[in-house]
């Protein structure tokens, strides 16, 4: 057990990796996940806004990407990953399979939170003179947070054990180190310490996503 | 200020449900400053009528005129603008839950692109006028049904609309909130000078607030008018539905003849036993029926038993028609239970 203090360094910058990695991966699914949520309801048969060949088309597109094992999208998505960050490996290299893994499901997220929002809440709206860009700004967003807020926190989690995968495969942080320093080196007890960390940000993730969700919720 | 002309609402059939028509050809005039209702059973395309007027529903065919504006000749963005003059309160208020009241109260202006300074102060006025002042931070969640429906009506009324829609307003309220909600809608009518159009299914809340009425069945237009009018109708359907038809009591006397009388303010019941018992002598017994105030006015039909002498009945009777009375004989083997035109 000497050498843990060459380890701790490893383990310290492996999860600023992870963090990096989850963090910029969760922005950007946030940016872009939102809005296609949104897409696929107003789009929907019913909606603000049906569009029912666009919406299916929506749909199957992100169908298809919450279908996929993440392991495939990783692979698949290499040459697009090349074109944007010019490598496929590293943590920065991985924030791409990563936020395009997490954007379909976010979305879907998005779509049924949306959708739970009451349809007199739309109506009155309307007949105060709303624009549609006004229901979706004004009432639908904000009446949808609480439960949007806890929609993210469970993507931001599976963010986290994609990112173990990811790391797997040349992406650093904790997954990679779990397999370097604990799983190829027979170290049981750096593993579970790995798991362990891992363990402590997923719970203090979905705590204080509980909390925030629970703070706009006023009912 | 609201005119329907020979609207129909068709919904396209749907996988199991065939084609429905839910507003079947109506034709509906509200004047300026009318308090006018409209009632009927569940699924007679009242809500369905409301929305036809803010065009929230497009009529398949017919026109929809408000203020002098043909609503359905408008495009969409113009008929936007038009609705910020037609405020609606729904039966389940429809409040965000992600404002305080005075959010809610704002939101309009907000659409409207009213400043912020601007905002503040109107929701202060407006929860000021319906009564919530103290409670303009409270959130939705906080209130009561009467308080969260009190916080509507000044939503609805904050881009000074000069028609105001309400579906069912009243019907998810409790006795007391409902008079107070009633009386709060009655009191904004006349401050500010608006044109109602309330919906219910509800006969107490019509004769509450209501100047006229329409009866609306299967989607059309089966009865409707001034109030006081339809009152002293002799075969009305919303009359009866509004007071309904008196029925004679069953332990009530045989023998003599029954009368139906209709009570007004300008004929009460007064008139019609002074001359019944003071001029011809008879006797006279209440078998049934009540009085009420309808708008604001003291209506009632009543079925009264009379026995003595009858010759002079008829000639009696005559005179009051003359005047003005509503006032005839219940044919003796036309069988008592209900004057004629009570059931249809
Ligand atoms: N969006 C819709 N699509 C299809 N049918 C509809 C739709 N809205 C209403 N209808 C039908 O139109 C008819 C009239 O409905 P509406 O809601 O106007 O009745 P209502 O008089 O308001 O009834 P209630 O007193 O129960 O509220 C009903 O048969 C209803 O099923
Ligand atoms: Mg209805």
């Amino acid at each position: 057990m000497s050498d843990w203090g060459r380890v701790y360094p490893q383990l310290f910058e492996a999860t600023g990796e992870t963090l990096y990695m989850v963090g910029v991966a969760a922005l950007l699914t946030v940016l872009l996940g939102v809005p296609l949520g949104v897409l696929l309801t107003v789009t929907a048969p019913g909606g603000l806004a049906p569009r029912p060949l666009l919406n299916r088309a929506l749909g199957l597109v992100v169908n298809l990407g919450r279908a996929l094992p993440f392991i495939i999208l990783l692979v698949l998505v290499a040459p697009v990953t090349r074109g944007i960050v010019g490598t496929t490996i590293g943590s920065t290299a991985a924030i791409v399979p990563l936020t395009l893994g997490a954007i379909p499901f976010l979305a879907r997220l998005v779509e049924t939170s949306l959708r739970e929002v009451a349809s007199g809440k739309v109506e009155a709206a309307l007949s105060m003179g709303a624009r549609r860009r006004d229901v979706v700004r004004t009432v639908l967003l904000p009446e949808a947070r609480p439960s949007l807020v806890a929609g993210v926190t469970v993507t931001v989690v599976a963010l986290i054990s994609y990112s173990a995968m990811a790391g797997a495969v040349g992406g650093g942080g904790l997954g990679d180190f779990a397999i370097r320093f604990g799983y190829q080196q027979f170290r049981t007890d750096i593993t579970l310490l790995t798991v362990v960390l891992l363990l402590v940000i997923v719970q203090l993730l979905q705590w204080a996503g509980d909390r925030w969700a629970r703070r706009l919720a006023h009912v | 200020m609201i005119e329907l002309t020979d609207v129909r609402k068709v919904f396209p059939a749907r996988r199991r449900a065939g084609e429905v028509v839910a507003v079947d050809g109506v034709s509906l005039r509200v004047q300026a400053g009318e308090f006018a209702g409209v009632v009927g059973p569940s699924g007679s395309g009242k809500s369905t009528l409301v929305r036809l007027v803010n065009l929230l529903e497009r009529p398949t065919s017919g026109s929809v005129t408000v203020d002098g504006q043909v609503l359905t000749d408008l495009p969409d963005d113009r008929v936007r603008e038009a609705r910020r003059a037609i405020g609606m309160v729904f039966q389940h208020f429809e409040l965000l839950d992600s404002r305080t009241a005075a959010g809610n109260v704002e939101h309009p202006l907000e659409l409207a692109g009213v400043g912020r300074a601007e905002r503040r102060r109107r929701a202060t006025d407006l929860l000021d006028l319906v009564g919530l002042g103290e409670r303009a931070e409270a959130r939705p969640a906080q209130l009561s049904g009467g308080q969260k429906q009190r916080v509507a009506i000044a939503r609805a009324l904050a881009a000074r609309p000069k028609v105001l829609l309400c579906d069912e307003a009243t019907s998810a309220l409790d006795q007391a909130s409902t008079a107070s909600v009633l009386e709060l809608l009655r009191r904004v009518r006349s401050e500010l000078g608006l044109t109602v159009l309330l919906i219910t299914h509800e006969m107490a809340v019509v004769k509450a607030v209501c100047d006229s009425a329409v009866l609306l069945e299967r989607g059309r237009v089966v009865d409707g008018g001034r109030l006081s009018e339809v009152l002293t109708r002799g075969h009305s359907p919303l009359a009866d539905a509004l007071l309904p038809a008196p029925v004679a009591d069953a332990g009530a006397g045989h023998g003599g003849a029954l009368l139906r009388v209709t009570v007004t303010d300008r004929t009460p019941e007064t008139v019609v036993l002074q001359t019944l018992i003071g001029e011809l002598g008879l006797a006279v017994e209440v078998a049934g029926g009540s009085v009420e105030t309808v708008a604001g006015g003291r209506y009632g039909r009543l079925l009264l038993r009379v026995t003595g002498d009858l010759d002079r009945l008829e000639a009696g009777l005559r005179a009051l028609h003359d005047g003005g009375v509503v006032v005839d004989r219940v044919p003796a083997h036309g069988g008592v239970a209900a004057g004629s035109g009570a059931t249809r």
